[in-house]
């Protein structure tokens, strides 16, 4: 009963979080309702005992990529007026692409071996069951090699990603700390004999 | 005082952890307050001053004792402030959403050897995970305020700690390895059987990044560009005042001693005896208690201090540069070399 109350709750949160994310004109409040979407569904997945995914989702996901998605938002100087001006006429393919979707998730829901029906929920485990464990255990024995592709394929969109913004300009003149680091006195300073001191020779 | 327990023992269990929450709630703000005070005694000591000595004397013994309820009551008493051209709402939540992280990742603390507020098994991600959302608060700050160097070091600061937060997962990652499990207590009850087995002398490389990662993540000097009052006057919070300047401050303070308490609790052994194994097991130095975390504790927060008073501030780049160029490779090395310390079963870790 309880369960089932935060379990709408939540839901109800969640799906206007959602909703606030597309309709809102501000793009900074778009991202807000995001990350209020994120943690809402990191909710839901407590409910269902998936502690490990839901923590992490807060972790990497509002942690990480939110703040680096407001970070980018904000900078951006967004002229609301000129976004809109493409609206009507490319809503037709908005259209096509929300009946396509809505079609997707009734095969989803309505399918005689995939539907909530046929799925039988998760089965309640004891107070001292690890999420954690279970996860680590089949994730680094029977899915090895599914699980390091995923992360040799993620190394390589950040080298990609790094490959194509680092580019060499002529005339940089870029720090080289390891030289700043090892520089003595010897290379900067030069102890000059004062020649107007000695004798009184020179003009004083 | 057998009749207290009794009553106590009797009370259903939401009742006993809310009473916990409250006290620890309210020792962490009174922790704050005194944080500030030795603060700025201590700062004054380095400088050759004498630091605040004129609020209270408490018998002549500290002087300036009750300096940081007279800064409370005159903070209070201030008028907030909220500019016309700002975001109101995001101006008026963000100090909220930086305080409320820094004091609900108390609740999975390993205290003492039977009081933690929530024993839960994925308490290191937990605690990863509130740490990183207390940046929001900064960023949303400096956005809202409408003023170029809010923003300015509101953008510093989501840089820097998205930048930090990685050298410090990677180091706890180390932790994790060394005690097989997230469960803060159990990260304790590992490090058991004296100094020897304490987590700070076989991952000396993590426990020097984790504290320099720290450092950067509270916003504290010699990171401390997001505020950078010499540059961008007070950074994310300089359009603040009043109590909402000051729920700022609370958050850093408190965020502060949580660091600390948490490089007790993962290289230091939390709550255990620098004498345990040494002494016999009833002697009094060597039971393990509340009494070692806060000495711990309280050793991580005045360094905190010291390097304040220390070091000057790092350039930006430097920053950067710092923590993807060097911390993220050192964490990197030693999480190899521990693997193969594992593996040929050498460290506390074997047993």
């Amino acid at each position: 009963m309880f369960v089932d109350l935060l379990f709408y709750g939540f839901s109800t949160i969640l799906l206007a979080a959602a909703l606030g994310v597309i309709i809102s004109r501000n793009p900074v409040y778009s991202a807000l309702c995001l990350v209020l979407a994120f943690f809402t569904s990191a909710a839901l997945w407590l409910l269902i005992e998936a502690e490990f995914l839901a923590i992490v989702l807060v972790l990497v996901y509002v942690g990480a990529v939110m703040v680096l998605f407001l970070f980018v938002v904000m900078m951006l100087d967004i002229n609301v007026e000129e976004v809109k001006r493409g609206f009507t006429r490319y809503a037709w393919l908005g259209w096509v692409v929300s009946l396509i979707v809505i079609g997707q998730m009734i095969t989803v829901f309505y399918a005689k071996d995939f539907g909530i029906d046929a799925t039988i929920g998760p089965v309640r485990n004891p107070v001292d069951h690890s999420n954690t464990r279970e996860l680590g255990e089949v994730l680094y024995t029977q899915y090895v090699y599914p699980f390091e592709l995923a992360a040799v394929l993620l190394l390589v969109a950040i080298v990609a990603a790094i490959a194509l913004t680092m580019r060499r300009r002529p005339g940089l003149k870029p720090q080289d700390v390891a030289k700043q680091v090892a520089v003595r006195r010897e290379d900067r300073v030069r102890l000059v004999k004062d020649v107007t001191r000695e004798g009184g020779e020179g003009p004083r | 005082m057998s009749e207290f327990l009794a009553v106590w023992s009797s009370l259903p269990e939401y009742i006993r952890t809310s009473v916990w929450i409250l006290i620890v709630t309210v020792a962490v703000i009174l922790s704050v307050a005194f944080t500030t005070l030795w603060e700025r005694k201590f700062i004054g000591w380095i400088q050759l001053r004498k630091g605040p000595n004129r609020v209270g004397s408490f018998f002549g013994l500290v002087p300036g004792i009750f300096q940081p309820f007279a800064d409370v009551i005159k903070l209070l008493l201030k008028e907030v402030v909220v500019p016309s051209a700002s975001n109101k709402w995001l101006f008026r939540v963000a100090p909220a959403i930086t305080l409320i992280p820094a004091f609900a990742a108390w609740a999975v603390m390993p205290l003492d050897p039977n009081l933690v507020i929530a024993d839960i098994d994925a308490g290191l991600l937990y605690i990863l995970s509130l740490t990183s959302v207390g940046v929001y608060g900064v960023i949303l700050a400096g956005w809202a305020a409408n003023s170029k160097y809010a923003f300015l070091g509101a953008m510093r600061s989501a840089a820097q700690v998205v930048a930090y937060e990685i050298a410090m997962g990677f180091a706890l990652v180390g932790v994790v390895m060394a005690a097989g499990t997230l469960n803060l207590g159990d990260i304790v009850r590992a490090q058991q059987g004296g100094l020897g087995n304490w987590f700070f002398i076989w991952l000396f490389p993590l426990f020097v990044v984790y504290v320099i990662a720290g450092v950067a993540e509270t916003n504290r000097a010699p990171f401390d560009v997001a505020e950078g009052e010499s540059e961008i006057v007070a950074g994310f919070h300089v359009e603040y005042s009043g109590i909402a300047f000051a729920l700022f401050f609370l958050a850093e303070y408190a965020n502060m001693i949580l660091i600390s308490a948490l490089t007790a609790v993962f290289f230091l052994g939390g709550w255990l005896s620098p004498f345990d194994g040494l002494l016999a097991a009833d002697h009094p130095l060597a039971v393990p208690g509340f009494h070692w975390l806060f000495l711990k504790l309280f050793f991580f927060l005045t360094c905190f201090m010291w390097y304040r008073a220390t070091f000057p501030r790092y350039r930006y780049d430097q920053i950067m540069r710092l923590g993807w160029k060097v911390l993220i490779p050192v964490t990197l090395v030693w999480i190899t070399v521990e693997g193969v310390m594992v593996w040929f079963g050498v460290g506390p870790w074997s047993r």
